[in-house]
């Protein structure tokens, strides 16, 4: 056919020479590898050889590297500016969560409990001491606040001690909260964080009737639960499994999930505490390291193993993880689901213990049962070590307002900045990464502490080489597995 | 069932009639209809001395030959299969016949320019550069012949949005004439880098509205290549930024050949970083006509032997909560565990089965071959034969 101009060939369509580069930061990912990130979360991992070439504009435009820097935004040239528009959107996009303010609100509502767990971070009272419950006046204070939040998502969650030791009060405030809710119409949840010894039928119809789920604790294997979590006269792992059952026959499966916690005695058993799940039936575990709060700091219990060492422990627990997904079953491991949304999803995670600036207080708010109110989880285990850093005022007299533009809020949020702290700001791990400014202040009495003695990082670090180590081993199906989770959850 | 939809296929049995063209719709004896003035009778023969109101008539069987009212016309066979409801444009000096609308047909597109400013090496539908300003006023007329109850119709060329304000016209026609229908826009989305056009479609309001856009690759120098023209990706990808600011309904459309097949995983990489925000992805099959058929042998390509990269882009948008389809795809080139993606795509009127199909278990499923096709087929092409473990296999 006779053509109205001949067709030009693909080196007519080249990019013009010279290249510019876009923000990104790089580090060593290992002995062979770098790994370069931007601040949207997307990765390349590259040859210190490349870095150079690509550092001091001597890419080859049609070399694969050049292309793949240049999709992912890592650089641009003449020829599409419109880069630079993609990449403002996905910068607001993955910043505009912040603006929400605070989803999670977690009544202590009594210090009382039943058990003796080794590790507590609250300091239990003994179970007669009522003196250690939140009072009504002081819960009525604290939604207030909570619905004061602008939000549309609120997530109640019930701490104790055992919370279920004060089961009246919780009714009370799910009842108020539903109330409230008629004409706020935010998407409530509640959760009750219990060790399930108190779980009777009349308490579940209740929660059933209120869509209230369970979060217990489940160290492993009976004989490492109990070693853990002892319960005077009686099997704490024991007490779990008929709990959970029990939970479930009113609830359902997902009536009801669970969290362990890693001691010393946890590390060389990795595989069976993985299997312990999934024997009962969950669909993910959190594999969590050991907090330097409450008993556990006064115990030493945090000398007791190296960073070291939980990694080993980790790694085998999720090679045992992938084990089980091989075998047909979805079962994710809960850290790595967290790193891997920072990964892969615009919006990154709303996991409130890993943020730019910190989620102290924008995150989470913690109203304890004496009627302070605390800007994490953490912030009360220190305060209870008698470090009130992160005490954001009283149930007497604050507001959401009052709480948000308090100087003590700010202070904290201007620091835990990462962008802008030492060493961080460097680091190609960033976009995946957060603050733990409880944590530092608990081990270095600083908010940000020195990452190069710092054991938050040390394992953060040792965490997201390995994943980002296995995402990209293309003889691996971990990668494909791993993507699978992020894919599942809501 | 293929058509033939436009061509000679006119010719004047009266001694006189219209010496320029004209657009009517058909009607037969059963439709007893007060726009006859806009009408084209359609029958069998014609006996009476004159039109009764009609437009022309157009006859199918001839007896012998006798002294027919001006604007009597044959109409060649090829055309037997028109009936109430639909919409030509004849052009009597040429003896040409367009069919722009069939009431019956999902596949009605309105083609409102020859005009491009991308010259696609695979373009089905190669640009010319004719002065075309009289097809708008005449796509207005059919429109408001058209079914009222009509549920979906396209808009095509060339490159629509080079009509301006023209196609913000016939988009508002289209939703005066035509409420219930589904109104799906082809375009390059360069037109609407400038934010003028999209905030005036979007202020249209339209209930239904779709924009086609085909996106070749996550980088520039390999869309600009498959285009042909430097700065297209750039102005496309503006153009969708504008339309979702917009709020209109994005499709992007990946046609897969040698020249784009390598690119599909960066590409779908890219989509789920960037351009999550678009409504659909799909990601088709060449359809061997006009420049496609002159570059056969730079494009053409089995669809087996991208099985791999296809796959790959389904699984990362499909994962990251994109709706995606494959277009003009046989169910026997396809892994089985892409077949719950592919569609029926390929419009009626050049939409054929082959011999291998006629004992086909999946035939109700597949979409079948574009008429074009018979240049070159896969090697995998095949019956599939009912049993229980295929039926597992599907995807629900």
């Amino acid at each position: 056919m006779a053509l109205a101009r001949p067709f030009a060939h693909r080196s007519a369509y080249a990019p013009p020479p010279g290249y510019r580069l876009l923000p990104f930061r790089f580090g060593q990912l290992d002995h062979a590898r770098y790994l370069a990130t931007n601040d949207v979360g997307e990765m390349v991992v590259l040859s210190r050889a490349d870095v150079r070439a690509f550092v001091e504009r001597r890419l080859d435009p049609s070399s694969s590297i050049y292309r793949e820097l240049k999709a992912k935004h890592f650089l641009f040239d003449d020829d599409a500016r419109v880069a630079l528009d993609l990449l403002a959107i996905k910068a607001r996009t993955r910043a505009e969560p912040i603006a929400r303010l605070t989803a999670l609100h977690i009544f202590v509502v009594t210090l009382r409990c039943d058990h003796a767990c080794h590790y507590c971070q609250v300091s239990r009272q003994n179970e007669d001491r009522a003196s250690f419950d939140m009072s009504w006046a002081h819960a009525e204070r604290a939604l207030q606040i909570a619905f004061s939040s602008p939000n549309t998502d609120l997530k109640l969650e019930f701490q104790g001690g055992e919370p279920l030791l004060n089961f009246s009060l919780i009714r009370r405030i799910v009842d108020r909260s539903l109330e409230l809710n008629a004409a706020a119409g935010k998407n409530l949840t509640f959760v009750i964080a219990s060790n399930l010894s108190r779980v009777t039928d009349e308490v579940l119809a209740y929660c059933r009737d209120h869509g209230i789920a369970f979060s217990t604790s489940l160290d492993g294997p009976q004989d490492l639960h109990d070693q853990n979590r002892p319960l005077p006269g009686r099997s704490s792992h024991a007490v779990t499994m008929a709990g959970i059952a029990h939970v479930r026959r009113s609830l359902g499966q997902d009536g009801v999930s669970a969290l362990m916690t890693t001691t010393e005695a946890s590390l060389s058993r990795a595989e069976e505490i993985v299997d312990e799940y999934v024997r009962c039936g969950f669909d993910s575990i959190f594999l969590r390291s050991l907090s330097p709060y409450g008993f556990a700091a006064k115990k030493g219990l945090l000398r007791s193993y190296s960073v070291e060492d939980w990694l080993a422990f980790y790694r085998r627990g999720f090679e045992r993880i992938l084990e089980v997904n091989r075998g047909g079953r979805v079962f994710r491991e809960e850290f790595a689901t967290v790193l891997l949304q920072k990964m892969y999803d615009p919006q990154g995670t709303g996991y409130v213990d890993l943020q730019s600036p910190s989620g102290m207080g924008i995150g989470a708010l913690v109203y304890n049962y004496d009627g302070r109110i605390y800007a994490s989880d953490e912030a009360r285990m220190l305060a209870a070590m008698g470090d009130d850093t992160f005490v954001l005022g009283s149930l007497e007299d604050a507001t959401f307002r009052s709480i948000m533009v308090s100087d003590q809020l700010a202070d904290v949020l201007d620091t835990t900045l990462l962008e802008s702290a030492p060493m961080c700001s460097d680091c190609p791990f960033l976009p995946f990464c957060g603050a733990d400014p409880a944590f530092h202040q608990a081990t270095s009495r600083d908010l940000l502490g020195h990452k190069a003695f710092s054991a938050f990082c040390e394992k953060q670090m040792g965490v997201l080489r390995y994943l980002i180590g296995l995402l990209h081993e293309s003889a691996s199906d971990a990668g494909t597995i791993m993507r699978g989770w992020i894919r599942s959850c809501p | 069932m293929p058509l033939t939809l436009s061509g000679p296929g006119i010719r004047r049995l009266s001694a006189s009639g219209s010496d320029v063209p004209f657009v009517v719709r058909v009607a037969t004896r059963n439709n007893d209809n007060a726009r006859r003035a806009d009408e084209v009778l359609l029958v069998d023969d014609y006996t009476a001395p004159s039109l009764e109101g009609y437009r022309a008539v157009l006859v199918r069987a001839p007896g012998k030959s006798r002294a027919y009212p001006p604007d009597t016309y044959l109409l060649d066979a090829r055309y037997s299969y028109l009936t109430d409801g639909d919409v030509l444009r004849l052009d009597p000096p040429r003896r040409s016949i367009n069919v722009l609308y069939r009431r019956s047909s999902r596949s009605n597109a309105l083609l409102v320019t020859e005009r491009c400013d991308n010259y696609c090496i695979m373009c089905s539908q190669p640009p010319k550069d004719a002065d075309d300003a009289g097809v708008v006023d005449e796509l207005l007329q059919a429109i408001s012949l058209m079914d009222p109850g009509t549920e979906e119709i396209g808009i095509t060329g060339g490159e629509p949005s080079l009509l301006g304000s023209r196609l913000i016209e016939l988009v508002k026609a289209l939703k005066q004439s035509l409420p219930s229908a589904a109104v799906h826009i082809l375009t390059n989305g360069r037109g609407f880098a400038r934010s003028e056009l999209a905030a005036a479609l979007g202020a249209l309001g339209h209930p239904d509205l779709m924009l086609g856009v085909p996106l070749y690759s996550a980088l520039p120098e390999d869309h600009d290549y498959v285009v042909q023209s430097k700065g297209a990706y750039d102005e496309t990808i503006r153009g969708v930024l504008n339309l979702k600011r917009h709020r209109l309904r994005v499709e992007l459309r990946f046609v897969i050949h040698r020249n784009t097949y390598a690119g599909l995983p960066m590409f779908a990489e890219f989509v789920r970083r960037n351009l999550l925000f678009v409504d659909h992805v799909a990601l088709m099959g060449l359809e061997l006509m006009g420049f496609a058929r002159a570059n056969l042998e730079q494009l053409w390509i089995d669809p087996v032997e991208y099985a791999d990269e296809l796959r790959a882009a389904i699984d990362v948008l499909d994962g990251a909560g994109v709706p995606c389809s494959i277009y003009n795809h046989q169910l026997c080139t396809l892994p089985i565990e892409l077949h719950g993606f592919a569609r029926r795509s390929i419009s009626d009127w050049k939409n054929e089965y082959v011999a291998e199909c006629d004992e086909c278990a999946k035939r109700e499923a597949c979409g079948g071959f574009f008429v074009s096709s018979k240049l070159r087929r896969s090697r995998s092409i095949r019956r599939y034969v009912a049993s229980v473990g295929e039926e597992e296999a599907e995807r629900g």
